[in-house]
């Protein structure tokens, strides 16, 4: 093993390890304090972090713990970021594979609405539709970031498939008998699963930006809930008297997406050392 | 070229056209409707309201009518700050907004480019390892929390620069939102720029003119640095959807009066014609920068020029 093999590695086992930690907090780690995410404590308002009344990280002006309502907004920064990949994954794949696969004038037709679609400005879109029909809808929200985020996979996707489709096993499949649809689900798709995988750890950072960001500009989740970008706003709008409102969130969110670039960056030199 | 870039600017219309139908048509499928948010107004006052506008009137008709005042350059009255057209309102915001974007690509560009370079002519060195760093923070730092964190340590704590607003003679106002701003198209850049630069640098051209005895920087100037930059310009045009996305936020962040504000408010307050004319702007400026962007990179790269489209 070199050198830089075991950097790799070491750099992929603390990436895990982060993130472990941090799904892991978000799950249990509420429990830990005698708050809930939406109850005000009129006697500690805006504490800053310690050991008063049990607040360790402090409390927003409304006396809310803002140690559970970190962890809170990083368990829904979670949820959203996985279930919106898996949306952005299922198109992509869905689109790449289809293109790549039918050929032709479909594929060159398929291809230019990809190309169209990344001129846009397509989170403007997205924001617009937040704004019509879906403050505080959380399928909306899902749906709307999860569109965004599956041109770059269809188009990795459909020059593997292309590439694929010409390669010796997936002929010899052919000849056995089997249907192209057949050969595409049983031959084509599970050949893709690497490369999907590592897109798809790269596309969750990608789309918990997105959901802070719609959440920072009051679109997203709405009180008493919260997530790291709804939080984030909070604190940035009280600074001065109240930091750590700012910090805390920041601090989280930054470690959150570290933590998935990192892991994402690691799987693609293990499974993908082409696609760098 | 010529017939390239003609080509590339009539494919703007039909892009433009479709995304100008379909908001218009989703904005007014959205519960709710303008006038309907400020204060309870009379029902004969709301009616009134919508025959002034032309509200009562059928979908396509509107929609004709629309179309009809666009192609005579009106972009339609606003329903919520009934004083002004929305040609008024973007009018006003829009040189805030430039001014951000025009500063934020410049000091991208400039510091991605030079950050790059330096990397690539020493790999594994100091500036190398930092880059990577830097790369490494800027992914996990969206703007929305570099803004508010600058503005925290230069405003707030070390009283440095001003903490947020705008004031058109005080280029103080512009340094953090230009930087916030910068930051990621900064670090994309010089990663591909780095990556490029030690390609071209192992080109056999690149060792032929050191054999003739030329100098590095001499080799560096006259002969990498022009194929290096082709990936870099062909970013561009991502690099201008990132900008007017981002501007979105730093705009929000440092409260500038640019028109960032006007998309998400005039969607709220279902304001169509302002989303609407927010939706031709923007849009129209991407693409625009997007063709800006390809046209560079077919100037720099005659092979580009040829695919057929």
């Amino acid at each position: 093993m070199s050198r830089s093999e075991r950097r790799r590695r070491g750099g992929l086992a603390l990436a895990a390890a982060l993130l472990a930690v941090l799904v892991l907090l978000s799950l249990i780690g509420p429990r830990a304090s005698p708050y809930s995410y939406s109850a005000l404590d009129w006697r500690h308002l805006a504490v800053p972090p310690g050991l008063a009344g049990q607040h360790w990280l402090g409390t927003d002006s409304l006396g809310r713990d803002l140690y559970v309502r970190t962890l809170y907004g990083l368990r829904l920064s979670l949820v959203i970021g996985v279930l919106a990949s898996a949306v952005s994954v299922l198109i992509g794949v869905a689109w790449g594979a289809a293109a790549g696969w039918v050929g032709g004038r479909l594929d060159a037709w398929m291809m230019r609405v990809v190309d169209v679609l990344y001129a846009l400005p397509y989170l403007f879109i997205v924001l617009i539709l937040a704004a019509l029909f879906g403050r505080g809808n959380l399928a909306v929200l899902l749906l709307g970031i999860g569109a965004v985020g599956w041109l770059t996979l269809a188009r990795v996707v459909r020059a593997q498939t292309l590439s694929l489709k010409r390669r010796e096993f997936i002929e010899a499949a052919r000849a056995t008998g089997l249907s192209g649809a057949q050969v595409l689900w049983r031959h084509v798709l599970p050949n893709l699963a690497g490369t999907v995988v590592v897109y798809a750890t790269l596309l969750v950072p990608q789309m918990i930006v997105y959901e802070s960001f719609l959440s920072f500009l009051g679109l997203g989740v709405e009180p008493p809930r919260a997530s790291l970008g709804s939080l984030i706003n909070a604190g940035a709008r009280q600074m001065l008297s109240a930091p750590w409102l700012l910090l805390v969130p920041a601090t989280v969110l930054i470690l959150l997406l570290l933590a998935f670039n990192l892991l994402g960056d690691g799987l693609r030199d293990v499974l993908d050392p082409t696609g760098r | 070229m010529f017939g390239y870039t003609l080509r590339r600017l009539l494919g703007i219309v039909p892009v433009l056209l479709i995304l100008l139908t379909v908001s218009f048509f989703v904005v007014r499928l959205a519960p709710g409707g303008p006038f309907a948010a400020a204060r309870a107004l009379p029902a004969r006052t709301r009616a009134e309201l919508k025959r002034l506008y032309g509200l009562d009137r059928p979908l396509g008709v509107q929609y004709l009518d629309y179309l009809d005042a666009l192609a005579h350059g009106n972009l339609g009255p606003s329903y919520s700050m009934r004083d002004d057209t929305v040609a008024q309102l973007i009018g006003a915001g829009l040189p805030v907004s430039a001014t951000l974007g025009a500063a934020a690509l410049a000091l991208g560009v400039a510091l991605g480019v030079a950050l790059g370079v330096g990397a690539a002519l020493n790999p594994g060195a100091v500036l190398d390892r930092l880059l990577t760093l830097f790369a490494a923070l800027t992914l996990a730092l969206p703007s929305f929390v570099t803004g508010p964190l600058l503005a925290l340590a230069f405003g707030l704590w070390l009283h440095w620069l001003p903490v947020a607003g705008w004031r058109p003679d005080a280029p103080r106002y512009l340094i953090l939102p230009a930087v916030t701003l910068a930051l990621p198209l900064a670090a994309s850049l010089a990663r591909l720029m780095r990556a490029s630069l030690l390609e071209v640098l192992q080109a056999s051209y690149v060792r032929t003119a050191r054999a003739r005895g030329l100098g590095r920087a001499r080799v560096l100037w006259h002969h990498a640095l022009r194929p290096a930059l082709v990936p870099v310009v062909g970013y561009l045009g991502p690099a201008a959807t990132y900008l007017v996305t981002g501007s979105l936020v730093v705009e929000t962040v440092f409260e500038l009066p640019g028109t960032g504000r006007y998309l998400v408010q005039g969607a709220i307050d279902r304001d169509y014609t302002l989303v609407m004319g927010m939706v031709l702007v923007y849009g129209l400026l991407t693409l625009l920068a997007n063709l800006a962007a390809d046209l560079a990179h077919a100037w720099l790269d005659p092979r580009v020029r040829h695919e057929p489209l």
